[in-house]
């Protein structure tokens, strides 16, 4: 029983990755292969500027190299660390989960919990009516501003 | 000369800042001291009404400021340093006038010209209605407005001039160093290319209105706070600021997108860089605050959340201008060196602390009168509006900022690009557009869920049967399923309210339906023209799940005669010009005809410019626009000679004109909103009745 389900495991493995090794051997590398890569690398000297949108003459030749690099046999995931050992992390557009760019990740969904935690707190405080003493209404509290808004009304 | 004119009114407008500040200032403390006391009025009119003219003051005189420099930029004043950066002589007039906003030292310059526009307004018309507040607002206001004249006076000084030493050392001063010669320049540099576009003339324009507009409530904000003021009259006056400058930085955000689809030529309208969202962030604050305030009017509560969204927006507007005039962006050490990154740095922290002591010595005072009656409630609703909205702006700040904590902490630049942002902040999105279906028809204190249940019933299945209808069709992405599914029923929801009116408003007055619904808009401006807004995000929101999960690309080299398919689409390259124009560029332009289903629809012509001066090339898209995409095409490359083959992009951008249209009916949405009441008494007063029940 237990060859069964390595083998059908193998069988369902193989089925996935044949037309991807299929398709890198037999087709040439097009244009969309290229960008396919390109889309998830950012320009390496511009600003902000996806490598497979940049115009520059060095991103034509950055483009260049992905190509070469698929023809070679290199998979998406070497060509990008090859990038990223070349020219840096910012190379990546998607900032990897890991080391200290975690924390980009993480940050925000903790936000997101620590505030719909304050506003659960909030919302049962809230509710649960108290028998604090009533505040006296600021614009009187002041004596001055009293006067103040007393005078204002008369010029009124 | 015009640039010592220029100057001198520059400083002037720098005096009279200064000036009215204090005159407010002392008007304040004498109206504490004990001179106040043994008179009736309080306030020392004189005093006071010297800050006044002064504060006015720097309307004229950074108008003259700026006029000067327009005129110079016209003229070509090549001597002016600005002038010879950012334009040349083959510029055509009207890109020559919005090149005083296309560098550094000019859209600083422009950036306080339109704050001075706000502040003179507020002191013109404004008065009498505040005039308790006026010293305060006076203060704030022209403190930020001085220092943003200051930064023009002393670092980023648009009217600095060119000189030449006997060495032939190039000098730029405002006054001729000694030993030296008046260069001129025999042309200048000419605009960024990415600005020569007509886009630029009302996109930053907008952009600026929207966060100087949002200075104004602000400053009412803390003069509130400062005189502990801080009942209804301070927020009424705080909201209608507050969504003046809204309308502008709504329209700025809108047609920033529509100049990057057709202008930087990557087949998207936003791109998440970090310029793009330093102008979201505040955006998304003032929205939180337009939504939270409703709950202060109607129910006495958030006083204090309230008061910190206005302190947020503020410090995020002054942290977006920072962020994008400071050079930290492409380096943390640009930064550094950058003459005003430091400035700004000190000047957001001084304002933020100031503020915090404001609002928490009137922490006390800033209770709420009623309390929370029911989780199911339009309150609750609101406040988890506003936890999104927060959430949303902490996603987008932090992923904006990471790049610098990153380079600060481990020396390494990395790059925050849109994966990052789809991922984080469209579930928030996707929850906040749900939630503004449902929000509306919560009750305020009580709703029932079986109450809820029957309003949203028929939407809610119209919204299902829609999805399954799509899913026959063939669109079986889960993502798209459910934003379309969103889209639907908020769709559903906020028109039933429409109807729901309407219908009323006929039964009881026996109208017509076109005049019901007119009337019904008319008398409820801020609820309708609300919901009208709501409906144009439901536009943006299709426009936005469908290039997001629909959009497609190719890419390929073409002879001439050759075609590109991509789904429905063909194009056929027919032919390709070289040529060169005489503002400065080398024109590469293909022609391409296009056809869909195998019917033709058009020629197209992508081109590539090149700005010899400033070695730019620029891809301008051809596009052909329909109700349900968009044809983009890019040409990439080219062979020269022979002109026989080329590349070209393309790119299917499904449901795209959804957003345009979708901005345009948000924006008419702001305008009904917005739009001044003639009653705006009695709206007070019915505003408060419900509050001191």
């Amino acid at each position: 029983m237990k060859k069964f389900w390595i083998g059908l495991f193998a069988l369902i493995a193989l089925l996935l990755v044949a037309p991807i090794v299929a398709a890198q051997e037999n087709d040439p590398v097009t244009d969309d292969d290229v960008n396919r890569v390109a889309n998830q690398l950012y320009c390496p000297v511009c600003e902000n500027i996806p490598l497979s949108s940049c115009a520059t003459q060095a991103c034509t030749q950055w483009r260049g190299t992905i190509r070469e690099k698929l023809e070679a046999g290199w998979d998406e995931q070497q060509i990008k660390d090859y990038f990223v050992s070349q020219y840096g992390e910012r190379v990546l557009a998607e900032p990897r989960s890991e080391g200290f760019t975690l924390l980009v990740w993480v940050i925000p969904p903790l936000a997101v919990i620590v505030g719909a935690f304050v506003v659960w707190q909030f919302l049962r405080r809230a509710a649960r009516p108290t028998q604090a003493a009533p505040e006296a209404t600021p614009a009187t509290s002041d004596p001055y501003v009293a006067r103040l808004e007393q005078e204002l009304e008369r010029r009124r | 000369m015009l640039a010592y004119l220029g100057y001198l009114s520059l400083v002037l407008a720098l005096g009279a800042t200064f000036y009215a500040a204090l005159m407010a200032g002392v008007s304040i403390w004498e109206a504490r001291g004990p001179r106040a006391a043994r008179r009736a009025a309080g306030i020392d009119p004189a005093t006071l009404e010297s800050a006044r003219r002064a504060a006015f003051l720097a309307l004229p005189l950074l108008t003259l400021a700026a006029l000067s420099l327009i005129a110079m930029l016209v003229t070509e004043q090549y001597q002016v340093a600005y002038v010879a950066d950012v334009t040349s002589s083959s510029m055509p007039i009207y890109l020559r006038v919005t090149a005083l906003w296309g560098g550094q030292a000019g859209s600083l310059l422009f950036w306080a010209w339109l704050m001075s526009a706000f502040t003179g307004t507020v002191m013109l018309r404004k008065w009498e209605a505040d005039r308790e507040l006026m010293p305060v607002v006076i203060v704030v206001t022209m403190i930020t407005l001085g220092f943003f004249i200051g930064l023009t006076v002393f670092f980023e000084n648009p009217f600095v001039l060119l000189w030449q030493t006997r060495a032939g050392e190039v000098v730029q001063a405002m006054f001729q160093p000694a030993g030296t010669l008046a260069l001129v320049p025999a042309d200048g540099r000419g605009l960024n290319p990415l600005l020569r576009h007509p886009g630029m003339i009302i996109h930053p324009p907008m952009l600026y209105l929207g966060f100087v507009g949002f200075v104004i409530p602000y400053a009412f904000a803390m003069a509130a706070l400062f005189y502990r003021r801080v009942d209804t009259q301070w927020i009424k006056t705080t909201r209608r600021w507050t969504l003046t400058g809204w309308l502008f930085l709504s329209l700025g955000l809108i047609l920033g997108g529509r100049w990057a689809y057709d202008v930087l030529g990557w087949g998207g309208y936003w791109g998440w860089d970090p310029v793009e969202n330093a102008s979201l962030i505040p955006w998304l604050t003032a929205t939180a605050f337009l939504h939270s305030v409703m709950i202060q009017e109607k129910r006495g509560m958030l006083k204090k959340w309230n008061m910190v969204l206005i302190i947020l927006t503020y410090a995020l507007v002054i942290f977006g201008t920072f962020l994008t005039r400071s050079g930290v962006l492409s380096s943390v050490h640009a930064f550094a060196q950058s003459a005003i990154g430091p400035a700004f740095f000190t000047f957001i922290g001084v304002t933020f602390v100031a503020s915090m002591v404001l609002l928490f010595r009137e922490w006390d005072h800033l209770s709420s009168e009623t309390q929370f009656e029911g989780l199911l409630s339009r309150e609750s609703a609101f406040l988890l509006n506003n936890l999104l909205f927060v959430a949303i702006t902490a996603s987008v700040f932090w992923g904006t900022v990471f790049p610098m904590i990153s380079e600060i902490f481990t020396g390494q630049k990395i790059t925050v690009g849109p994966p990052f942002y789809n991922q984080v902040t469209g579930p928030q999105f996707a929850a906040l557009v749900l939630l503004m279906g449902v929000a509306p028809l919560l009750a305020w204190r009580k709703s029932s869920a079986q109450q809820l249940g029957r309003q949203i019933l028929i939407p809610f299945v119209a919204s299902l049967v829609l999805v399954a209808v799509l899913f026959a069709f063939g669109i079986t992405n889960p993502g798209a399923l459910f934003g379309f599914w969103i889209s639907a029923f908020v769709a559903g929801t906020t028109l039933l309210e429409f109807y729901r009116g309407t219908a009323a408003r006929m039964r009881t007055t026996g109208e017509n339906a076109l005049v019901a619904l007119s009337t019904l808009m008319a008398r409820n401006r801020r609820r309708y023209g609300g919901y009208t807004i709501h409906l144009g995000v439901i536009l943006i929101t299709i426009g936005v799940v469908g290039t997001t999960f629909y959009q497609e690309e190719t890419q390929g080299r073409l002879r001439l005669g050759e075609q590109l398919t991509l789904g429905r689409y063909v194009m056929v390259y027919t032919g390709l010009d070289e040529f060169e124009v005489d503002d400065g560029r080398i024109v590469a332009r293909a022609s391409v005809e296009v056809y869909r289903d195998g019917q033709m629809l058009g020629e197209l012509y992508p081109r590539r410019d090149y700005y010899i001066e400033s070695q730019q090339p620029m891809t301008i898209p051809g596009v052909r626009s329909a109700v349900e995409d968009d044809f983009y095409v890019l040409l990439v490359e080219w062979e020269s000679v022979g002109a026989d083959a080329a590349t070209f992009k393309i790119y299917v951008n499904p449901l795209v004109n959804w957003i345009w249209a979708g901005g345009l009916v948000f924006i008419v949405g702001t305008l009904v909103a917005a739009w001044p009441e003639s009653e705006p008494r009695r709206r007070v007063v019915l505003a408060n009745a419900p509050a001191r029940a």
